[in-house]
């Protein structure tokens, strides 16, 4: 599969066989993530890590992923601390950072931010996070995720449950978990459930997802649990916010009705959705997950800027 | 009185200009807000609304405007709302030329994206692009943010 010198801004524009491609090419960079095995193969190359919304877990693991790799890394954090702060416009500023690096990383808070970055850009550009839009990588690992847990990807069951309306993350995984022939259940209250538009998309693609407010008539058929967190600022009256806060919490009460190899999955951070006594139990696979975005990102890197391994 | 005659007389033929036919019933307005139809216009125009349509069984809209042509941009604002319009320059009371109205697989520049958090939507130096989801009824999805634009006619440019 030849990934040089390519955008990847969406998770559409990968085909199924693409993704498996990345999710092998990560099995082989584990050793190298934790460090066991030591390969510089990326050694001469700059990463332009640019992160104008905050970020600790993709940001972090996107330099991580260069460093083991022998990539150096510059970076942007803060918008303040740009030219976009004296009303630079984005295009020039990717223009600018392109000069510096060759291969540019782009968080970004509004939508489609990343595909006029790799617009304006010569070198390719990665999408992690633009507003509520995609965030491509996330789903790679999300996807690695299960299929390490798992064993494969094809026809799982999976729950997504909690804010399915604003939270990208979900969005994308519904979308490619379609390529795999997933069963989804999607449980969100009313005003929290996934768009019309994601679920018609998903539907064209062949699958029928079932749609439900009770978390407990869904768990007990679940091969992965996929928790969101609802987030406080997506909501302007903070009585609307309580109303809805805490809805979903699981706990090992919950737990109790799940497949015993069922797999609870969550982006992070999380607030109180998962409850600290599951971290222990054979369920928990978030901190994993969080970890696993390091051999992604690597495995993208690497095919993305001509490096192997 | 013979029928016919009464149908011909409700839109008057013009001299020189444009007709616009086969517009969706409902959108005769739209189109005049794609022309730009206002107090300072120099044509004078005629609007038929909900017209019978001898092709079809179906209701149409018709607008005549006279003296004037349309540019290639105008016209295909008018395919994105009305796809099935035929478009006749008249030249002395003669039908010069007839064409019907073409919506292309992508749309460059003609509208807005309707998510106000797009970053077209943020005084980028890019032009909208919309990719044509569907024909009947006409869908367009944003190739920037991936929305389906919600309503075409009011975010027309």
């Amino acid at each position: 599969m030849d990934f040089y010198d390519r955008d990847v801004v969406s998770i559409r524009d990968l085909t199924r066989e693409e993704i498996e491609s990345i999710l092998d090419l990560s099995e082989k960079m584990v050793p190298y993530a934790t460090g066991e095995k030591v390969n510089r193969v990326l050694h001469g190359k700059i990463l332009g890590n640019l992160f104008f919304e905050p970020s600790t877990r993709t940001k972090l693991s996107f330099e991580s992923a260069a460093y083991r790799l022998g990539c150096d890394v510059i970076d942007v954090s803060e918008m303040s601390m740009t030219s976009i702060s004296k009303g630079e416009t984005l295009a020039d500023t990717i223009r600018m950072v392109d000069a510096y690096c060759d291969l540019i990383v782009l968080r970004h808070p509004y939508e489609g931010a990343a595909r006029l970055a790799a617009n304006f850009s010569i070198n390719p550009v990665i999408n992690a996070g633009d507003g509520a839009g995609s965030h491509p990588t996330q789903t790679l690992l999300d996807l690695f995720t299960m299929r390490q847990a798992k064993g494969s990807l094809d026809g799982l069951n999976v729950v997504l449950v909690g804010d399915l309306k604003y939270g990208r993350t979900v969005h994308s995984l519904a979308e490619a978990l379609t390529m795999f022939g997933a069963k989804l259940t999607l449980v969100a209250p009313d005003s929290l459930q996934m768009p019309e538009e994601i679920v018609n998309h998903i539907k064209e693609k062949g699958c029928r997802p079932t749609k439900t407010t009770s978390l407990e008539e869904a768990i007990d058929k679940a091969d992965v649990l996929y928790v969101t967190r609802i987030q406080r600022e997506r909501f302007p009256d903070p009585a609307e916010y309580k109303k809805v806060a805490g809805t979903y919490r699981i706990n090992n009460t919950v737990l109790r009705e799940a497949r015993r190899d069922m797999a609870i999955m969550h982006p992070l951070p999380r607030i109180d959705e998962i409850a600290p006594e599951v971290d222990s139990s054979e369920h928990a696979k978030y901190f994993q997950q969080a970890f696993n975005g390091v051999p992604v990102r690597m495995a993208l890197l690497c095919a993305i800027l001509g490096g192997e391994i | 009185m013979d029928v016919k005659a009464i149908k011909e007389v409700k839109l008057a033929p013009i001299r020189n200009g444009t007709v616009i036919d086969h517009i969706a019933t409902g959108q005769a307005l739209n189109v005049l807000k794609i022309l730009g139809v206002n107090e300072y216009m120099d044509s004078t125009i005629s609007v038929g609304i909900h017209v019978s349509s001898r092709k079809s069984a179906e209701w149409k809209d018709i607008v005549k405007i006279e003296d004037c042509e349309l540019d290639q941009k105008t016209v295909d604002k008018i395919a994105l709302i009305a796809p099935d319009a035929t478009i006749s320059i008249i030249r002395d009371y003669y039908v010069a030329e007839k064409f019907r109205v073409v919506l292309g697989d992508h749309v460059t520049g003609l509208a807005k994206c309707c998510n106000p958090n797009c970053i077209t939507n943020k005084n980028e130096p890019i032009e909208t692009e919309f990719a044509v989801i569907s024909r009947r009824p006409t869908k367009l999805r944003c190739s920037y943010c991936d929305r389906e634009l919600c309503n075409i006619s009011d975010n027309l440019l």
